[in-house]
């Protein structure tokens, strides 16, 4: 893979990113945005068929991406800048007042990349599923990708979109669960258990991967790129990729306390100080 | 036109005008697409459904998903068209609405039949009288409740040409029809049925007939009603509302909701900033409702022709004064 180095850079640079936009404004998601960071870096940086520039709301004949747990939106903001949907520079008015990087992802000030606002949870694969029915319809070949949180598995329009997509056999549709294990107020287990998940997708009829190092760059990249394949079989295709909350600093690693919390000065840069500079540059 | 001028042609329910419009607007405009859960001919789709198999999607008893599905389908480029009770379609899926459709701002005509207290015998589960406050209230949202079955054709093809989130609200008991066969529908522009001089009836959904009705026993008393006809609540035809009231001094407003919320409010609103009036309420006064029959529910809740009478000599005692 010859872009691999420079998707590795693309990676550690997004984890700046994400850390310096919520030290910026001290509010934000920092933990779930650091353990998705290989799954947003290899889907914009490899695996997406889009077209960053024009910003094109149909996307017809592109792939389409959405993001249901909408409060992971630095690494988003962070990835879909460094792939040229709109200037770094916009990073740094994250969450300011007249931003187009709300809190929570939105279409409403017009963020080029972003196709539907999410934040309250539950909503992006019902969305997901109309914009693949969409493309059926129209006899566009291209995938639609949506990323949901797992703690997001506890409202119930996800098991009714579950049902529905494999019932319909949306099979130009690959979910990803962000299977971190946590969630605002401790772990799943702890919350309410998700049980036994792998078994819970395939009782509804979906083509099920599990991913067990979801923070390894190469590895989340080949399995989307299995999911791909998988697709076009008469079922959905849903990758449980396990990751950790907080991956990539130490302090923040494995541990649900880090979930919407900005860090303090001190505790910024001890973070900082485990991910160098790279070449692309701080925003 | 004068008030007595103003006939019926016989009944049919409002939801037949859907069904009709909805087979219509399809053949007319191949990116319309519709979706119901689990109410396929209580909402007369049954005829889109025969005509394009491919561009009707049954979700079953899902209605959040049913509006999520719906939000998606608009990103291609798709009108969809989504078909459930009033009560399913706004308060049930009140945050689906919120966030992927009306702040997302996608072209999504959420359907809802089966409004009010007419719904009749299921009773206050179903009977919602709250639906109009709460979809008003969104930004964006348009906010339709046609008169009879003809007008809820002619808007059910209208709102496909009107890019944006709407509401459109229409019943399940057959119902007077007493508006042109074919009509130029135009979101957000009151029809004025009826010219008076001593008061303003302003009246949405199966009460414009009601309204009529009333004006009609009035004139016989020598009581000169103007009736206007407000389909659309949001946007609101503030002009015609305005030109109205300085003539008359006197509003009564009739429509099948709770008085708090709907167009009751939405004018009081207009006319408290610009041109305070006595005015009176024909609604739910802030109850839940029950089984029965749907005019012997109107008459009990206050929604009978004999409380809009009423409405206009309590208001016009109230000019007077």
């Amino acid at each position: 893979m010859a872009d691999f180095s420079k998707l590795t850079e693309l990676s550690q640079q997004v984890r700046r990113d994400i850390l310096r936009m919520v030290f910026n404004v001290q509010s934000g998601h920092p933990g779930g945005s650091l353990g998705c960071t290989e799954f947003f870096v290899a889907l914009y940086g490899n695996v997406l068929k889009h077209s960053p520039k024009p910003f094109k709301m149909e996307g017809k004949n592109q792939d389409l991406f959405f993001l249901s747990n909408g409060h992971i939106s630095p690494v988003w903001y962070s990835v879909l800048a460094r792939t040229g949907y709109f200037p770094v520079a916009e990073l740094n008015t994250f969450r300011k007042l007249n931003t187009r990087l709300q809190g929570h992802p939105t279409t409403h000030e017009g963020l080029p990349g972003i196709r539907v606002a999410s934040g309250s949870l539950g909503q992006g694969m019902s969305v997901a599923i109309g914009a693949a029915l969409g493309k059926r319809l129209d006899g566009d070949p291209r995938f639609v990708y949506c990323l949901t949180g797992d703690g997001e598995l506890q409202e119930g329009q996800n098991w009714e979109a579950i049902m529905f997509a494999a019932f319909n056999k949306v099979d130009n549709l690959i979910v990803t669960v962000d299977w971190n294990g946590q969630q605002i107020d401790g772990p799943n287990d702890q919350v309410l258990s998700l049980g036994n998940l792998p078994a819970k997708w395939k009782a509804f009829g979906w083509d099920v991967l599990v991913l067990e190092q979801g923070n390894n760059l190469e590895a989340v990249i080949a399995m989307l790129r299995k999911a791909k394949r998988r697709c076009g079989k008469g079922k959905p295709v849903v990758i449980l990729m396990k990751t950790e909350m907080g991956y990539g600093v130490d302090f923040m690693q494995g541990t649900h306390k880090w979930h919407g919390k900005s860090p303090n000065q001190e505790q910024f840069d001890q973070a900082m100080a485990q991910l160098p500079k790279t070449t692309l540059g701080d925003f | 036109m004068k008030i007595e001028d103003i006939v019926s042609t016989g009944t049919r329910a409002t939801r037949d005008g859907f069904g009709a419009g909805l087979l219509e607007v399809g053949k007319q405009n191949p990116q319309v697409v519709a979706l119901t859960a689990d109410l396929l001919e209580s909402l007369q789709m049954q005829h889109f459904k025969a005509a394009f198999p491919d561009r009707f999607f049954q979700v079953g008893i899902a209605e959040a998903n049913m509006m999520g599905i719906a939000a998606g389908l608009s990103i291609n480029g798709k009108i969809p068209y989504t078909g459930t009770f009033a009560n399913f379609s706004t308060g049930r899926v009140y945050d689906q609405i919120r966030q992927s459709i009306a702040y997302s701002h996608k072209n999504v005509k959420i359907c809802a039949s089966h409004a009010g207290l007419t719904l009749g015998e299921d009773g206050a589960t179903h009977q919602i009288l709250e639906d109009i406050g709460m979809m008003r209230m969104l930004p964006g949202m348009v906010v339709i409740n046609p008169c009879d079955a003809n007008q809820t054709k002619a808007a059910t093809m209208a709102i496909a040409e009107y890019y944006g989130p709407v509401y459109l609200r229409f019943g399940r008991p057959a119902w007077p029809v007493f508006t042109p066969e074919v009509q130029d529908f135009k979101i957000g522009k009151a029809l004025h049925l009826a010219s008076g001089t001593d008061v303003s009836i302003f009246a949405t959904g199966h009460l414009v007939w009601t309204a009529i009705e009333a004006a009609k026993e009035l004139a016989a008393e020598g009581i000169s009603c103007e009736v206007i006809n407000i389909h659309t609540i949001k946007p609101l035809d503030e002009e015609a509302i305005l030109d109205s009231v300085s003539k008359t001094r006197a509003v009564v407003v009739a429509e099948e909701h709770q008085r708090n919320g709907g167009l009751g409010d939405a004018i009081a609103n207009l006319l408290a900033h610009n041109l305070p009036v006595p005015m009176e309420y024909v609604g739910v006064k802030d109850s839940f409702g029950e089984s029965g029959k749907p005019l012997d529910l109107l008459e009990k809740y206050g929604l009978g022709k004999k409380d809009v009478i009423w409405g206009v000599k309590d208001v016009l005692d109230r000019k007077k004064a």
